[in-house]
C-alpha cells in the first residue's frame, strides 16, 4: 500500500482491495487454501481479519475451507471463501448444497482462465441451483462488487461468486475503499446460536427438506421446488455494461478483465470510423439476455462476436441472448502464460483489435498464438 | 422388594417417569429395533442439560442413520454434508466462542469420508467436541464395510468377512486423535450394557467440561449396536458387539488429564482389572 498524489486514494493491489472491501462489508470470517493467483487474497484476509475482530483460518483443503465458511454463515456471520477454479472444483458439493441450505456465502474465484465460465454459471455441482456471479473488469469495480456480493448473498440467502483473475488479484490501482450505500436487510432470524436450544422451538440450518418436529418441513421435493421457484426472482439482479451499440454493425461480448481490453479496442476502432459496439455482462448469472437481445436487434447489426479466453463457453449464452437475430461467432481462444495463470499472448489490445476487425469486415480470423503448433490431429480411427 | 409374579398384577402397567430427555422434541424415532444410537443420544442430551449449558449448545450433524434425529433434537442445529461436520463446527465455534459445539457423526461419515476433517480439527485444537457413533458398518446404506469394521466382520461388501490382505485394517480413530497435541480429552465408550452406558455418560461430561474450559479438542467415540446392519437377531446385538467391535475398539479414556493411553494399554488394563475381579470373586466376594 503506497500513498499516491491523489488525495484519499492509495495504490493497492486487487487482492488487498477485495479483502478490505469484504471487511468494509462486514465480513468476519474467511477460510482458504493457498493457490495461485488466489493466494494473496488469503494472505490479506489472514492479516486483516484478526485486527478487525474476525477470524481467518488456513484450512487443510478447499473442502474444509468451504465447510468452515458454512458453519460461520449458519451463525449469521458474514463469511467468505475462495480459490481458483481448480479449488472451486473441490468445493462443488458444498457450493451446491449450501444453495439448498440458503447460506449467503461469498466465494472468490481468482481464476486461471475464463474457462471456469461454465463452472460459475452452470454450476459444477449436482442438482438444481444457481449462483449470482459478478465479474468485475478491474480493481475499482472489484471493490464495488465485493460489497455488492455480501449484500446480494444476504438479500437472496444464496451464494454469490465473484469471478476474478490474475489481473484483478495482482494489479495495483489507485483506489479508495468507501462503503457503498445498500438497502437495509432483515435480521437473520434463521441463524442458530444455541440460544433456542431446549426452548421447544430450536432452529436448524439444513440443505435437507427436514424440519424440527412441529415446524414446517418442505421434504425433498418441496425443498427442490422451493429453490427452483426462487431462481426466477433472482434473475432481476442482471447487470450489464453496454457501449456504442445504437448504430453498431458488429457487437462484441466479453466479461471480466479481458472485457476492459475489448472496450479499449472497440473505442479505438470507433475512433477510426468502424461502427462496432460492445456488451459486457457484469453479472454472468443472471446473464443480461434482454440487454444483449436489445443490442442485437439494432437496425444495423450484422454480426456478434464473443471474445473470451477459453475454448468457447460464454458464446453459448451469447447465442441464447442474440436469439438468431444475427450470426454469432466465437472470436476468443485458449491463451495463457507458461505458468498457466491466464495472462496469455491473446490478452493484447492489438491482437484483440485485429480479431474484432476481421469479424467486422468478414475476413478470416487471425490465428491464435500457439494453436497451430498445438493443434490436435485426429487419429486414423477418428477421421 | 420382591415382586410377586405368581399372578397378574393388580394395577395395569403405567409410566412412572418421563423417559424422554428434555432436549428431545418427541419420543418417536426412526431407528431400527436394537439400535444403539438412541442410547448414546440420550446420554449426551442429558449431560448437556445436567451441565446447564443447553441455551448455548449447537449441534452439527453429519449424514447417517442418526441424521433422522435432526428433526427431533431440541437443539440449535446445523446440518453438514457427509464427513464435513468438523469443519462446519469449526466455523460455528469460531463465531460463537462461548457456545458448546458438538458434532454427531458415524464411522462412515467421520472415519471414511471425513477422516482428514476430524484429524485437522483435532490438530488445530478447536474447542469443540466430536461425537462418533461407531457401529463398524454403514447402517443407512444397508450394512456395508467401513474403515472401522473389524477383521472377520461380514458385511454386504465383505461377504466372507473383512480380510486384512484384501480389505486392509480397521482404523482405531481414537488413537490417532489422542496423539495430537490439540486434543485435550479422548475417550471410547459403548452402550452394550448398563455399566458401559454409565461410563460413557461420564465421558461426555468430561469432554464437554474440557471444551467449556477451553482446553482443546475433545472426542467421544461410542460403540453402538446395529443388529440390522450386522444381519443379527435384535437381541444378539450387544453380545455380538462386545465380542467383535468391542475386542478391537477397546473402551476407555485414550487421553485424559494430559495422559495418553493406547488402545493396547487399555486392553491390558481391562485384562488386569478382569483378572483381579475374577480373583476376588474366587476368594468369595468383591473387596470394598
Amino acid at each position: 500500500m503506497t500513498n499516491t498524489t491523489v488525495p484519499g486514494r492509495v495504490l493497492m493491489e486487487g487482492s488487498e482491495a477485495l479483502a478490505r472491501a469484504s471487511i468494509t462489508a462486514g465480513c468476519r470470517f474467511f477460510a482458504g487454501y493457498p493457490m495461485t493467483p488466489f493466494t494473496e487474497l488469503l494472505e490479506h484476509f489472514a492479516r486483516l481479519l484478526p485486527e478487525n475482530g474476525g477470524v481467518c483460518i488456513n484450512a487443510e483443503s478447499e473442502l474444509e475451507a468451504v465447510g468452515m465458511a458454512w458453519g460461520a454463515l449458519a451463525t449469521g456471520a458474514r463469511a467468505a471463501t475462495g480459490s481458483t477454479g481448480q479449488g472451486l472444483s473441490l468445493m462443488q458439493e458444498s457450493l451446491s448444497e449450501m444453495t439448498l441450505a440458503e447460506l449467503p456465502l461469498v466465494v472468490f474465484n481468482m481464476a486461471r482462465s475464463q474457462g471456469d465460465y461454465f463452472q460459475a454459471t452452470r454450476g459444477g455441482g449436482h442438482g438444481d441451483y444457481r449462483h449470482i456471479v459478478l465479474a468485475p473488469q478491474d480493481v475499482r469495480e472489484g471493490i464495488e462488487h465485493t460489497q455488492l456480493a455480501f449484500h446480494l448473498a444476504d438479500k437472496w440467502r444464496n451464494p454469490v461468486l465473484v469471478y476474478g483473475d490474475y489481473l484483478l488479484a495482482h494489479t495495483q490501482e489507485a483506489i479508495s475503499i468507501e462503503p457503498i450505500a445498500l438497502p437495509e436487510l432483515p435480521t437473520k432470524d434463521w441463524a442458530v446460536d444455541g440460544s433456542r436450544t431446549g426452548s421447544g422451538r430450536s432452529g436448524s440450518v439444513t440443505p435437507l427438506g427436514v424440519g424440527k418436529v412441529g415446524q414446517l418441513a418442505l421434504g425433498q421435493e418441496g425443498k427442490a421446488q422451493y429453490i427452483a421457484t426462487k431462481i426466477p426472482h433472482m434473475e432481476s439482479e442482471a447487470r450489464v455494461d453496454v457501449g456504442f451499440c445504437d448504430d453498431a454493425e458488429t457487437i462484441v461480448v466479453a466479461f471480466g478483465s479481458p472485457a476492459k481490453f475489448v472496450k479499449y479496442a472497440v473505442a479505438q476502432l470507433r475512433a477510426v470510423g468502424h461502427r462496432i459496439g460492445y456488451v459486457r455482462p457484469v453479472t454472468l448469472w443472471p446473464f443480461p439476455y434482454a440487454a444483449l437481445a436489445a443490442a442485437a436487434a439494432g437496425p444495423n447489426v450484422r454480426c456478434v462476436g464473443s471474445f473470451e479466453l477459453s475454448a468457447g463457453q460464454l458464446v453459448d449464452d451469447v447465442r441464447l441472448g442474440v436469439g438468431g437475430r444475427a450470426p454469432v461467432t466465437f472470436i476468443g481462444g485458449v491463451s495463457t502464460d507458461h505458468s498457466g495463470f491466464g495472462v496469455g499472448r491473446l490478452l493484447d489490445v492489438e491482437m484483440i483489435s485485429a480479431r474484432i476487425l476481421a469479424l467486422h469486415e468478414g475476413r478470416e480470423l487471425p490465428p491464435i498464438p500457439g494453436y497451430r503448433e498445438h493443434a490436435y490431429e485426429p487419429r486414423e480411427h477418428q477421421r | 422388594m420382591i415382586i410377586d409374579t405368581s399372578s397378574a398384577p393388580t394395577v395395569p402397567a403405567r409410566k412412572v417417569e418421563a423417559r424422554k430427555p428434555d432436549l428431545l422434541l418427541t419420543e418417536e424415532h426412526q431407528m431400527c429395533p436394537g439400535c444403539g444410537e438412541p442410547l448414546a443420544v440420550r446420554q449426551f442430551l442429558e449431560t448437556i442439560d445436567e451441565l446447564g449449558v443447553a441455551t448455548r449448545a449447537v449441534a452439527v450433524v453429519g449424514i447417517g442413520c442418526y441424521t433422522s434425529f435432526s428433526g427431533s433434537l431440541d437443539v440449535d442445529l446445523v446440518q453438514a454434508l457427509h464427513g464435513r461436520a468438523p469443519s462446519v463446527a469449526t466455523g460455528v465455534k469460531r463465531m460463537l466462542p462461548d457456545a458448546l459445539v458438538f458434532t454427531l457423526q458415524g464411522d462412515g461419515d467421520m472415519v471414511n469420508e471425513g477422516l482428514q476433517e476430524v484429524l485437522h480439527t483435532a490438530a488445530r485444537g478447536e474447542k469443540l467436541t466430536c461425537i462418533l457413533l461407531n457401529n463398524g458398518v454403514f447402517g443407512e446404506t444397508g450394512g456395508h464395510m467401513t474403515a472401522t469394521s473389524v477383521i472377520g466382520q461380514r458385511t454386504k461388501n465383505s461377504l466372507d468377512g473383512r480380510d486384512a490382505d484384501y480389505h486392509g485394517y480397521p482404523i482405531l480413530i481414537g488413537d490417532l486423535i489422542a496423539r495430537l497435541q490439540g486434543a485435550s480429552y479422548v475417550a471410547r465408550g459403548s452402550v452394550h450394557n448398563a455399566g458401559s452406558v454409565a461410563r460413557t455418560r461420564k465421558m461426555f461430561k468430561r469432554a464437554f467440561e474440557s471444551q467449556l474450559r477451553g482446553e482443546g479438542f475433545t472426542f467421544v467415540e461410542v460403540l453402538t449396536m446395529c443388529p440390522t446392519g450386522w444381519f443379527l437377531p435384535t437381541a444378539e446385538g450387544p453380545q455380538y458387539m462386545q465380542s467383535t467391535l468391542g475386542e478391537v475398539h477397546i473402551m476407555g479414556e485414550l487421553k485424559a488429564d494430559g495422559r495418553v493411553r493406547t488402545t493396547e494399554e487399555l486392553h491390558a488394563e481391562n485384562l488386569t482389572r478382569q483378572r483381579e475381579l475374577d480373583e476376588q470373586l474366587a476368594r468369595g466376594g468383591l473387596d470394598a
